[in-house]
């Protein structure tokens, strides 16, 4: 068991490492510097190669990825040569709007795709399952860019209950917050919702036709009960995982749908560093939406063992 | 339909097809039975005969896209029109079923203490420490160890004899009067089949209960039934007193499937007797009698107007034997030739696909 655990942190400590270097090998493929940037238009050659080396910029690819390995370890992701900011302070800075966001958008996306999966499960091959499955299908294929304009004009220009753009923090209140927070909520929840239902779908129509299900009807348990006692759980496996792989993805940023509505949040952040050429933050954010993958996913292993008894290892009975 | 007092379960005319994409699959067509009070029914026929869609059918267990039809009245009330809420009131407390394997047909996420209770808290109503106290009496009945740590475990921490027990227990948690048993000891190991079938016989004469126990095997059944009715292709073809339909099975059908099951006093090195060919495509019948096309015994009769339920000793004898047979087999002895009877040699011919397979004997 402890072997296990072990093997696992390794394996997930390498894929930290790796996604680490990657990002360093790719925006060193992409031409300019940081240099360049700071500099402006009007730099000579001879400025910009005597930033890079008050930089560090000089030195070879392995040699500035082994420097900084050292410090992250420390938790110093670095200090950004463009904005002066320390990385891990930019991060600090931007996460409670991503993780705002993405626990937002989950949990609603979550709530309204359990309760339609149901439905639709409960009446598989109705009109009523094909009508929202249709739907979904529908929305699966909407992309942000085009749920989130649409979203700002009915609900922020037309009805004006919304605003069009921008972040309201918590500390200026819960309802003001909340108020932005929608419409992105909305815009990524599209999705989330359509895929989770799908998924959430086939896995209940599968259950329901299993012998167990059967067995509770014969024992003359209500529709309600069997659906949410005895079908539910064991059909939330790939649910769960899928989850644990979004929330990943959007902790790591809805680049998208923070552009679209000027959210101060991760994907922010790495858009600007990309477009700056700062290599230390897009490293360190690359690395810390890493982390928190590797870690949700940890969880989602974890969780297989509550929802499912076969799999705990524990020799107690 | 008999002397006998009201039957528990009067099951008339029922039809149950389910639809497939090749069509619908008539795995129930027209078939009469009843189960007496107290008493224990096999209901027996090949793997696809429609035994168990017929059991499915009283437990309102068809998959959604079948069709129902005729009558299944329990005391008298119908299961195929009665409102939910009522049947439910009847599935789980009147009338329990144990299922074919008890790895699938118990909730692996949940602990057996809920899945044994809840049926009972919800019928009896009862709070959770009584339903817990009658669980260990339960599980104690069906000879289960250790009842109050079994309680707590989850399925896969059970013996597969021991999860067809808790299934037991769980079906007798609401003192059913019918007992549905799906073939109840198909998926379990052969050592522990005869403990779970001896169980299930006890308890139904214990408790004075009815029982349905379904099987493909004969001698499942044989010594554990007061009456069989034996089904083929979805049809009845057969029923009767257990004793009548062993010591002289008048069905052409029925006689094949006792001749091809092995007994202790075969001859040794003699070919194995079994049934050619195999069930008719369920979705297209053919007409008139269903076992015609395997029958050795196929006259013209049995396909146009093929047979009708008739008793097998004429009906001055009762309606207790009763044969869906143009040419059965003779009746022992005091043959009464009531049906036209153009009974020749030994019964099934010789041919080889192990249809034997199926009917082995213990």
């Amino acid at each position: 068991m402890v072997l296990t655990v072990l093997q696992r942190l390794g394996r997930s400590v390498l894929v930290v490492l790796l996604v680490a270097l990657g990002s360093v090998l790719l925006l060193s493929l992409a031409p300019g510097s940081a240099a360049s940037v700071i500099l402006g238009e009007n730099a000579t050659p001879e400025m910009i190669d005597e930033l890079n080396k008050e930089l560090g910029l000089d030195r070879p690819i392995w040699s500035q990825y082994l420097h900084w390995l050292a410090d992250a370890v420390t938790g110093d992701f670095g200090t950004s040569p463009i904005t002066h900011q320390p990385v891990t302070d930019a991060i600090i800075e931007r996460l409670p709007v991503t993780i705002e966001l993405a626990v937002l958008a989950l949990a609603f996306s979550l709530f309204v795709a359990v309760i339609l999966a149901i439905i639709s499960a409960s009446l598989a091959g109705t009109w009523v399952d094909r009508a929202i499955t249709g739907l979904s299908s529908v929305f699966l294929s909407v992309p942000a860019f085009v749920a989130g304009p649409v979203l700002v004009y009915y609900g922020a220009v037309q009805l004006g209950w919304f605003p069009v753009t921008g972040w309201n923090r918590i500390s200026e209140g819960l309802g003001p917050n909340l108020q932005s927070a929608i419409l992105p909520v909305l815009a990524i929840s599209l999705t989330e919702i359509a895929s989770f239902h799908r998924l959430l779908r086939t896995d209940l129509v599968a259950t329901l036709r299993e012998d167990f299900v059967g067995a509770a009807r014969a024992k003359g348990m209500g529709r309600g009960y069997v659906m949410l006692r005895h079908a539910l759980r064991p059909s939330s496996f790939s649910l769960i995982t899928l989850v644990g792989i979004n929330l990943g993805r959007l902790i790591g940023g809805t680049v998208i749908v923070e552009a679209l509505f000027t959210l101060p949040g991760l994907g922010q952040l790495v858009v600007s560093s990309i477009n700056s050429r700062d290599v230390i933050t897009v490293q360190g954010v690359v690395v810390f939406v890493a982390i928190v993958y590797v870690v949700v996913n940890m969880l989602v292993d974890l969780s297989y063992g509550w929802l499912d008894p076969r799999t705990r290892k524990v020799a107690r009975a | 339909m008999n002397a006998q007092p009201e039957p528990v379960l009067a099951v008339r005319n029922l039809r149950a097809y389910i639809g497939t994409p090749r069509g619908a699959v008539r795995a129930v067509d027209d078939v009469s039975l009843h189960v007496g009070r107290a008493q224990a029914l096999g209901v027996v026929g090949e793997s696809g005969s429609g035994k168990s869609v017929m059991a499915r059918a009283i437990m309102g267990l068809l998959p959604p896209r079948s069709a129902c039809s005729g009558e299944v009245l329990f005391k008298g009330r119908d299961l195929l029109t009665l409102p939910r809420k009522e049947r439910q009131e009847i599935w789980g407390k009147q009338i329990a079923m144990v299922f074919q394997d008890p790895g699938r047909s118990l909730n692996p996420v949940v602990r057996i203490e809920r899945q044994l209770t809840e049926g009972m808290r919800k019928h009896l109503g009862i709070g959770k420490s009584e339903a817990h106290g009658r669980a260990v009496d339960l599980l104690r009945e069906v000879g289960v160890p250790d009842p109050e740590r079994r309680l707590r475990n989850y399925p896969h921490e059970l013996s597969g004899g021991m999860r067809q027990r808790v299934m037991i227990a769980t079906a007798l948690a609401c003192e059913p009067d019918l007992l549905i048993a799906d073939e109840p000891t198909t998926a379990l190991d052969v050592t522990v089949q005869r403990q779970i079938l001896d169980l299930l016989r006890r308890v139904q004469r214990d408790r004075g209960m009815a029982m349905m126990l379904i099987s493909h095997d004969l001698a499942v059944v044989a010594g554990r039934t007061d009456r069989v009715a034996v089904m083929y292709a979805g049809r009845l073809a057969e029923t009767g007193t257990t004793r009548a339909i062993f010591a002289a099975p008048r069905h052409r059908y029925t006689h094949a499937l006792l001749d091809a099951t092995p007994s202790l006093d075969h001859q040794r090195h003699a070919p194995m007797r079994v049934i050619p060919g195999s069930l008719p495509d369920p979705t297209s019948p053919p007409p008139g009698c269903r076992f015609a096309p395997r029958c050795a015994h196929t006259t013209d009769a049995c396909v146009d107007p093929g047979p009708r339920m008739t008793s097998a000793d004429g009906v001055a004898a009762g309606m207790d034997h009763l044969i869906a047979c143009v040419n059965p087999v003779a009746a022992p002895a005091a043959a009464d030739g009531a049906a036209p009877a153009s009974v020749g040699a030994g019964a099934s011919p010789n041919t080889g696909l192990a249809k034997g397979g199926d009917l082995v004997g213990r």
